[in-house]
């Protein structure tokens, strides 16, 4: 490591980077709100006007952005697709956040055989390709959005542990830390008062990439079918149904695709200035 | 070296024992994997008879030992929709998956690469600008989406492009561009931080020094040792591309392993999935033995314990 720039000014966070922040935020919103902005029910079907082009109208309904192949109202089901897509990938993230880092910790600051199982054991999940290890425990468990999540968490706990590993490994030999054990803090005061808020910062910004790749798994499984179950509106199986209406409806597939497209956009956007606040590492 | 390659590859066996062992569990995360293999029209006596057929009212540890042989003798078990070996079926699916993804490594690496090198050595140019921006997007691309994109644009608009299923080399087109396109995010950001680092090393300021030319230092000083992070992480997108494909030949219809994985977990036919996921792990597990192996013999000083 070279010698630290004299007196560098401590950087704000700069106005351009509040953008993708500021997208997210009008996602999370449109979830929250789903019921309050979408014109239809997302379920409502209509079959005198199946695959309307966007911008027509047929008996009640009013078809913003077109509607799919029952006579759904595709502005409505895209509102409430993005509420199973934040809702899978943030209980995810959570899920396998926590229990990752749990075990990171713990095998950091063990070390012994604790350390050599855990870090094995991370090993063979991480040598599943994902994808494959989240279809056949989905094959398992059967489909449905709980089960997407466990999956998720399942296949995905592994990055944390290994960043929170190697973190704690770096962190447990400070001086700080020796101290705190010198004072007599217990194990867990040490683990959770010390270590945990000195490698957080590291561990958010794999959380925020993560994210992005949660929203991407769980569009890519209802894609497959194996994700949330119909009626259930999600942007992946909207995509899969539309895939076999591209020549004659554009809007069905292309539609559901752009928001995801965009949502997975402003999450790494985000990440990356996340990552560019927190993480020394990266500047 | 040896001894590290050996290190190496013992713990690639042991991995490989871990993956076996993890597939075993989760075939019985429901309790009884019999389940997971008749048709939802089975009669009691049916899922009796199959149960002791594939012997899973023995012991568990029983089960357990008869699984790891029978891997062992890459005996992956009889599909029970087709009634053929699994082997069989993956073999003949094997040679569509690895097409698709030799096409999806040439577009990522022959676009990547030169994308990477633009974004490294001229930063702010208005082209490494655009460029950046493609990449940014291509990254946030989902591959499903992508697909259908392009299917919309060559297939129904301009005609240009079969919209799916197999045939000639234009039908390998469009798959390879959806499948590529995320891993030519990767090599052009690898590409690109490789050699920003690579150029601010001491022999590139020598080399300078002495007079040669920039052109010169990127082709016989800076490129070479570019190049390890670069095929490093080719060897571990190689089985990115892999697993990716179950999605893209889904959107074209391409007949390989993923479309049979998709298709035999609709049938219930759960050996197949198990084959898959188990040839899938076994390629990661290859390609990073692989990778360990190429790091060590461009770069020396990481066998002899120098860490990474």
């Amino acid at each position: 490591m070279s010698a630290p720039a004299p007196s560098l000014p401590r950087r704000r966070f700069p106005l351009k980077r509040w953008w993708p922040i500021a997208i997210l935020a009008v996602f999370v919103l449109t979830a929250i709100c789903a019921p309050l902005l979408a014109p239809y029910d997302p379920n409502a079907q209509n079959l005198v006007g199946r695959l309307k082009p966007p911008g027509t109208a047929s008996r009640s309904f009013h078809y913003w952005l077109g509607s799919d192949e029952l006579g759904r109202d595709l502005l409505s089901r895209i509102i409430y697709g993005t509420r199973v897509s934040l809702l899978v990938a943030v209980l995810s993230v959570l899920l396998s956040g926590a229990f990752g880092t749990a075990l990171g910790l713990i095998a950091g600051y063990r070390r012994g055989w604790v350390e050599i199982a855990v870090m094995r054991i991370a090993d063979v999940f991480l040598s599943i390709p994902a994808v494959l290890l989240a279809i056949i425990t989905v094959a398992v468990l059967g489909p449905s959005l709980v089960n997407v999540v466990l999956v998720l968490a399942l296949t995905r706990w592994p990055r944390y542990a290994r960043v929170a590993h190697a973190q704690t490994l770096a962190t447990a030999g400070m001086a700080y830390v020796e101290n705190a054990v010198l004072s007599g803090g217990g194990n867990a005061r040490i683990l959770f008062r010390h270590i945990l808020p000195n490698i957080a910062g590291t561990l958010i910004v794999v959380a925020t990439l993560e994210f992005g790749l949660m929203v991407l798994f769980e569009a890519g499984l209802s894609f497959l079918g194996l994700g949330v179950q119909p009626p259930t509106a999600s942007w992946g199986s909207m995509l899969s149904t539309g895939r076999n209406y591209v020549a004659t409806a554009w809007w069905v597939a292309t539609l559901p695709g752009l928001c995801l497209f965009a949502l997975v956009l402003t999450v790494n956007l985000t990440g990356d200035a996340v990552r560019d606040r927190l993480d020394p590492h990266f500047r | 070296m040896v001894g590290f390659l050996l290190q190496r590859a013992g713990q690639a066996f042991v991995t490989i024992f871990g993956v076996a062992t993890l597939i075993f569990f989760v075939q019985r995360l429901t309790g009884d994997p019999t389940y997971l293999l008749v048709p939802e029209t089975a009669t009691q006596a049916d899922i009796e008879a199959l149960r002791h057929a594939l012997g899973f009212d023995r012991p568990l540890i029983v089960q357990y030992l008869g699984f790891l042989a029978d891997l062992a003798r890459f005996d992956l078990g009889q599909s029970v929709v087709q009634r053929v070996p699994v082997v069989d079926i993956i073999a003949s699916r094997l040679p569509y998956t690895l097409m698709l993804a030799g096409g999806a490594l040439t577009v990522a690496c022959g676009i990547g690469i030169p994308v990477g090198i633009l974004l490294a050595l001229f930063r702010d140019s208005a082209a490494a600008k655009a460029a950046a921006g493609f990449v940014l997007a291509a990254q946030s691309m989902p591959t499903f989406w992508s697909g259908i994109l392009l299917i919309l644009l060559f297939a129904v608009t301009l005609g240009w492009l079969p919209p799916s299923s197999t045939g000639g080399f234009s039908h390998l087109i469009m798959p390879s561009i959806a499948l590529g396109l995320l891993s030519m995010a990767t090599f052009a950001r690898i590409t690109r931080a490789a050699l920003i680092e690579e150029f601010t090393r001491d022999y590139v300021r020598t080399a300078r020094a002495r007079g040669v030319g920039p052109v010169r230092i990127l082709l016989r000083h800076v490129a070479k040792n570019a190049a390890i992070p670069v095929i490093t992480v080719a060897a571990l997108e190689i089985s990115n591309l892999l697993a990716g494909a179950v999605i893209v030949e889904t959107v074209f219809a391409w007949p390989g392993l993923g479309q049979v994985t998709v298709q035999a977990i609709l049938a219930r036919d759960f050996l197949v999935v198990q084959g898959v996921v188990m040839l899938g792990a076994l390629v990661t597990i290859g390609l990073n033995l692989l990778s360990d192996f190429l790091y060590s013999v461009v770069d020396p000083r990481i066998a002899l314990g120098g860490g990474r």
